[in-house]
């Protein structure tokens, strides 16, 4: 039997599966749009998760401990930014190295946590918007981290197109050797740019530790931060692709939880498969036309940049 | 004093053996204010992480045993990363390795089939090699980004594996453990060195090594795959086919891997467990950097990153996170590639003329 | 910008050095512009003259030397700090981004708030009052070459400069185009400006300019007024002794047709180019045929589809030695005769980290038996390099150096050679002396001359006309995609090639000459 509430149950699951998702690969969307491709999301979700969790479970602040968990994502996204702005390092190795990082360091640091159980994040309740019929139940489920990610899809996408900030990073995305020539401080850019990826990446592991779930694993973001990055070339390039990508991903993760609801005699571990196999469905549609990647992409994408002085 | 880097015009001898080096040394270093960050003595924690797993003939089996599968692994990868191919998948068919192998193992299980354990080896190498073959496809087909994909299929791995633990492999009289019966003796890799469990995979170590060296430095497929990597378009422009690089490079490491996860299941494990290896796949990208994607360096860095990953096990003795190893790994890598900068560029100060290196 | 007397000079630069690992760039480099005045700096590829503008734009410091302007000592540190000096560069590779409009573009290159206000207006005020009419709000990836040039012209005058540079500005118009560029100029100048014309085109000099500075291997050769001065004496100058004599044609009564395309049509893969369309083309033994045309209208497309990068969608679109090839690699096309010299040197044509050895294998080896039973013969190898670098003069330590060591013009003759010497039947050869020194263009020429003597046929791609007209028999013109019919050299006039190659049909492009002439 489906009905109205299981609807809504799913719903609720799948926007809250999709907002470290969304944070992520805005993060990421951002790093690229400036030519970097960092392949260390993964590493910064999870650096992002512990020390979130850590400052949320002992000061239950959560605006603190997304705050820190951004900073964390952020310090560590640096060492992307030294490898590949200053010496000159491959950005997939850099990349990988960072999720090696990442993950070695949440481990051992995180030790102390593991297995903790903290008190999530309530609802946001937003006046008006519960009262409604039958959709004000699902807004009167949702958190405010939900909102916010929204919030900076949309916030993104205006700078992006509309204001100056925007057209410099996608300046330096696209020909960084022409931005260079104008003066613009390619590096400086990137810096920002990576320094953001790393604080967004930083911010939905947070999300992860202390609201989702909410506890702290070792690894517990089994591989989202690289979906993360398959939703960045999913969207092409675009915010609001993004987000629905993200929404679509969070359904298929979900299934493995109410498969059962629906009384579907699958194995949980073939459900579990869903969200991986989907990423690799969408990147092979996505992918197959080339034309319109090469007309998105940024020009300057994961190519070295070495101005000649 | 501001400093710039100029690129060189060929790379340094001394600093392609030199920055290994340095790397470890740097690793080394962290560890030491890692150790004494958490209050542990850290000559005695470097004692019992780098030297204590090799002070004995059974630590030395072991280091043996843990470098086999990184390096054969390291092996596939650095001829993949020579051609620019990024296979981030081998954990993936390294665990399809294992599947397949153990599959075999069981249905010949209790048959006495002698020599079953080649089957074994060979069945896993082709379970490897098919489960590589889908991002080879995918990429060559549908254009779609092979790191992204092989790496998906990881996960997907390891939740088949865990399914068919928990499924049709699980040991019947197992008490309902996801678990498999452990293999029979056949089916087992004979002990090479007795005592220990170094099996007689190790003797195919020198063998690949050989081989892959020779296919890279002497063979004209291995000459393709080097200018695939180095210039995409000069291989284009040379009739070099870009799929022909993607495939040798996915089914060799694909083969090598699933070969590396059929002899963990007939070798030291002797049955099929939802986990069965602690990251040789991960490890084996950080063994193929480190060994500078040359043949010899990749056997040398393997036995490096086996004792970090024995160290790891070592030092949990002394209460700390096992964690450990897998940050030294990282550490490592960021110190590989951060030193690799030495190889390719001169570091000048701005204004210094240079006139030694005159680009005649 | 300020007013000053004209004749007074605005931009001074005295006694400027800047060294490079293994190169004196400028070597004690004086050199003046005036108000009111055109000033040419001539040099050979390689002889400093885009050091110095890098210069006098801020994006490289000098180890030695000053700068004024007018009159002023200049600490330009920055381009942005060069910009608000008055100096404005048209650089030869446009800094443009594909994937901007105009006004994306041209804001990035302004500055401050204010300097952005009412852009759009002011970007069509420029573009009447210059004649450089460009469209704000359209995508550059969309406009043509002499568009995009236009679009950097606007950049730069919006910010009403006193010092103007054009850094090799005619290197990708056609001759009718020139012309459009030099009334532009002549208007900068009569306003007062100082403009510096960068440039190795005799001719384009001595009708444009009024005084002409030569740079040779990094320091001054001289500074002349051009009334003072011919072409003769100026390529004298710049080349240090007598120019080279270019070799004879030959006239050839038309051998086997060795090279054939056949409706070649093509979309292509740069979403923004014009693909092919049904382009016809015969190329016979002993004739070197010419291809003209401004880049961007199809010429990617046409060397990958005859080099068999791209796959033509029917076997008998492309023939060689009249047999279908048009889906065979390149490979197999090079095994039937054919070799190609890319027009990328580095990381198309060669490897830039490999040696000259293996960079000989790159292509040589489907030709020549340097391969057996797939393995590579390392002394096969290394005496086809030898045999490469000796008999085309290739300056460099010995077949072990890497590819990217070479100087472009050492690095041509290598790549003409490699391909030269696997004796093919059919040699396409795209922009073969782009960037290259006048020895190694005659070196280069003599190779592709001494090959047709020898009945191979030759396509020869070229955006430069006088390389054209002094090597090909016939040329034909590629615009957007279509190819006209090859005109015999007797019937090239520089005019009706430049009609053609902005999109005149033959016959407009016929009578369009005869009239002018």
């Amino acid at each position: 039997m489906i009905d109205g509430a299981l609807i809504v149950a799913m719903l609720v699951a799948a926007m809250r599966t999709a907002t470290p998702l969304i944070f992520a690969a805005l993060g990421e969307l951002i790093v690229e749009k400036a030519g970097c491709v960092n392949l260390g999301v993964e590493g910064m979700m999870l650096v992002g998760a512990v020390t979130g969790f850590a400052v949320g479970y002992t000061t239950g602040n959560f605006a603190l401990a997304f705050a820190v968990g951004a900073i964390a994502g952020a310090v560590l996204s640096m060492i992307y930014g030294v490898l590949v702005l200053h010496l000159h390092v491959n950005q997939y190795a850099a990349g990988l190295a960072l999720t090696i990082v990442g993950g070695g360091a949440s481990a051992f640091w995180g030790q102390a946590w593991q297995g903790l159980n903290m008190r999530g994040m309530g609802p946001l309740e937003i006046p008006g918007l519960s009262a409604l019929p039958t959709l004000g139940d699902l807004f009167s489920r949702l958190d405010a981290m939900v909102y916010l990610a929204l919030l900076a899809a949309a916030a993104i996408a205006y700078v992006l197109t509309r204001t100056r900030l925007g057209l410099i990073i996608r300046a330096v995305g696209e020909n960084h050797d022409s931005a260079h020539a104008l003066g613009v401080s390619v590096i400086g850019v990137r810096y920002g740019a990576i320094a953001f990826g790393g604080a967004m990446a930083g911010i939905g592991g947070a999300y992860l530790s202390c609201v989702m779930t909410p506890l702290w694993i070792e690894g517990m973001t089994a591989g989202r931060g690289w979906i993360a990055v398959a939703l960045v070339v999913f969207a092409t390039w675009r915010p609001a692709r993004l987000v629905l990508g993200a929404w679509l991903f969070g359904l298929v993760t979900i299934m493995q939880l109410h498969g059962q609801g629906f009384g579907l005699a699958v194995p949980s571990q073939i459900l579990a498969m869903l969200p991986y196999l989907v990423t690799i469905l969408v990147l092979v549609l996505i992918s197959r036309d080339a034309t319109r990647i090469r007309l998105n992409a940024p020009g300057s994408l994961g190519k070295p940049f070495q101005p000649t002085a | 004093m501001p400093l710039r880097l100029v690129p060189r015009t060929r790379p340094s001898r001394l600093a392609q053996y030199g920055a290994p080096v340095l790397a470890l040394v740097f690793t080394v270093a962290f560890g030491f204010v890692l150790f004494l960050s958490i209050g542990r003595d850290p000559w005695a924690a470097l004692h019992a992480y780098f030297v204590a797993p090799i002070s004995s003939a059974f630590g030395l089996s072991e280091l043996l045993l843990t470098a086999l599968p990184l390096a054969l692994i390291g092996l596939g990868l650095a001829i993949g990363f020579r051609a620019n191919v990024w296979n981030i998948g081998a954990e993936g068919q390294l665990l399809l390795g294992a599947i397949g192998g153990g599959a075999v193992a069981l249905a010949l299980w209790g048959e006495g089939v002698p020599g079953t354990f080649v089957l074994v080896c060979l069945t896993g190498a082709l379970a490897g090699m098919a489960w590589a073959a889908i991002p080879a496809f995918l990429k060559t087909r549908f254009n779609a980004n092979e790191i992204l994909t092989s790496l998906m299929l990881i996960y997907v791995a390891d939740h088949l594996l865990s399914w068919l633990v928990h499924g049709a492999l699980r040991n019947p009289q197992g008490f309902g453990f996801p678990e498999s019966r452990l293999f029979s003796p056949e089916a087992l890799m004979p002990i090479l060195w007795p005592g220990t469990r170094l099996h007689i995979g190790w003797l195919l170590l020198p063998v690949a090594a050989v081989a892959i060296w020779f296919m890279s430095r002497h063979t004209l497929a291995g000459y393709r795959l080097r200018v695939s990597g180095l210039s995409p378009n000069a291989a284009a422009y040379a009739g070099f086919s870009q799929p022909q690089s993607v495939w040798i490079s996915f089914l060799l490491t694909g083969a090598l891997a699933g070969l590396v996860g059929a002899m963990e299941v007939a070798g030291p494990v002797g049955q099929l467990l939802p986990e069965i290896s602690p990251g040789y796949g991960f490890a084996a990208i950080i063994v193929a950097f480190l060994g500078r994607l040359s043949p010899l360096g990749v056997v040398l860095a393997a036995h490096l990153l086996a004792l970090i990953l024995i160290g790891g096990e070592n030092v949990q003795l002394l209460g700390v996170p096992i964690a450990v190893a897998q940050l030294f790994q990282g550490v490592l890598l960021v110190a590989v590639l951060a030193s690799d900068v030495l190889v390719r560029y001169r570091i000048v100060r701005i204004g210094q003329l240079e006139t030694d290196e005159a680009a005649a | 910008m300020s007013p000053q007397p004209a004749g007074s000079v605005r931009l001074g630069i005295s006694g400027v050095s800047k060294q490079y690992p293994g190169c004196l760039a400028n070597d004690n480099v004086s050199f003046e512009a005036g108000a009111g005045e055109i000033v040419a700096l001539l040099g050979e590829n390689g002889a400093g003259k885009s050091t110095l503008v890098k210069i006098a734009y801020g994006l490289v410091a000098p180890d030695a030397g000053r700068i004024e302007i007018d009159g002023h000592p200049a600490a330009l540190t920055s381009p942005a700090a060069a910009r608000a000096a008055g100096i404005g560069v048209v650089f030869q590779h446009f800094s443009l981004f594909d994937s901007l409009t105009v006004l994306e573009n041209i804001s990035l290159g302004l500055d401050t708030p204010a300097a952005r206000a009412n852009l759009a207006d002011r970007i069509r005020e420029i573009g009447t009052r210059y004649g450089l009419s460009v469209e704000p709000d359209s995508i550059v990836a969309d406009l043509s070459v002499g568009e995009r040039q236009r679009v950097e012209i606007v950049r730069v005058l919006l910010q009403d400069p006193s010092i103007l540079i054009f850094d090799e500005p005619t290197s990708v118009l056609t001759p009718q185009a020139i012309e459009g560029l030099f009334g532009t100029l002549r208007q900068l100048r009569d306003e007062g400006r100082a403009i510096v014309f960068i440039s190795h085109k005799l001719d384009e000099i001595m009708s444009l300019c009024d005084r002409v500075t030569v740079l040779r291997g990094g320091r001054v050769v001289g500074s002349v007024p051009i009334g003072e001065t011919n072409t003769k004496a100026l390529a004298q100058m710049m080349i240090g002794h007598e120019v080279p004599d270019v070799a004879q044609r030959r006239d050839l009564a038309g051998g086997p047709v060795r090279l054939a395309a056949r409706g070649l049509t093509m979309s292509s893969q740069n979403p923004h180019a014009p693909g092919l369309q049904n382009v016809t083309l015969e190329a016979r033994g002993g004739e070197i045929l010419g291809i003209a045309g401004v880049a961007g209208n199809g010429q990617e497309d046409l060397l990958a589809a005859l080099s068999g990068e791209r796959l033509a969608a029917t076997e008998t679109a492309i023939e060689l030695e009249g047999a279908p090839v048009g889906r065979l690699g390149p490979g197999a096309r090079r095994k039937a005769g054919m070799a190609f010299v890319p027009g990328e040197r580095l990381g198309r044509g060669a490897v830039p980290p490999m040696s000259l050895s293996d960079n000989g294998f790159l292509t040589a080896h489907w030709r020549l038996p340097l391969v057996r039973r797939g393995v590579l013969s390392a002394r096969a190898g290394a005496e086809f390099a030898d045999r490469v670098i000796e008999r085309f003069q290739v300056a460099t330590r010995s077949r072990a150096t890497a590819a990217q060591a070479l100087s472009g013009g050492n690095l041509q003759r290598f790549i003409v050679g490699r391909e030269v010497l696997s004796e093919p039947s059919v040699l396409i050869v795209a922009y073969p002396t782009w960037g290259v020194d006048v020895a190694a263009v005659a070196a280069i020429h003599e190779a592709l001359i001494g090959l047709r003597d020898a009945g191979a046929a030759i396509v020869l791609m070229s955006e430069d006309l006088d390389e054209l007209l002094a090597l090909s028999d016939r040329i034909a013109v590629l615009y957007s995609g279509r190819m006209s019919a090859p005109l015999p050299i007797a019937d090239c006039g520089k005019e009706r090639l430049g009609l053609l190659m902005s999109g005149a049909t033959d016959a407009e492009a016929a009578g369009g000459a005869s009239h002018a002439a």
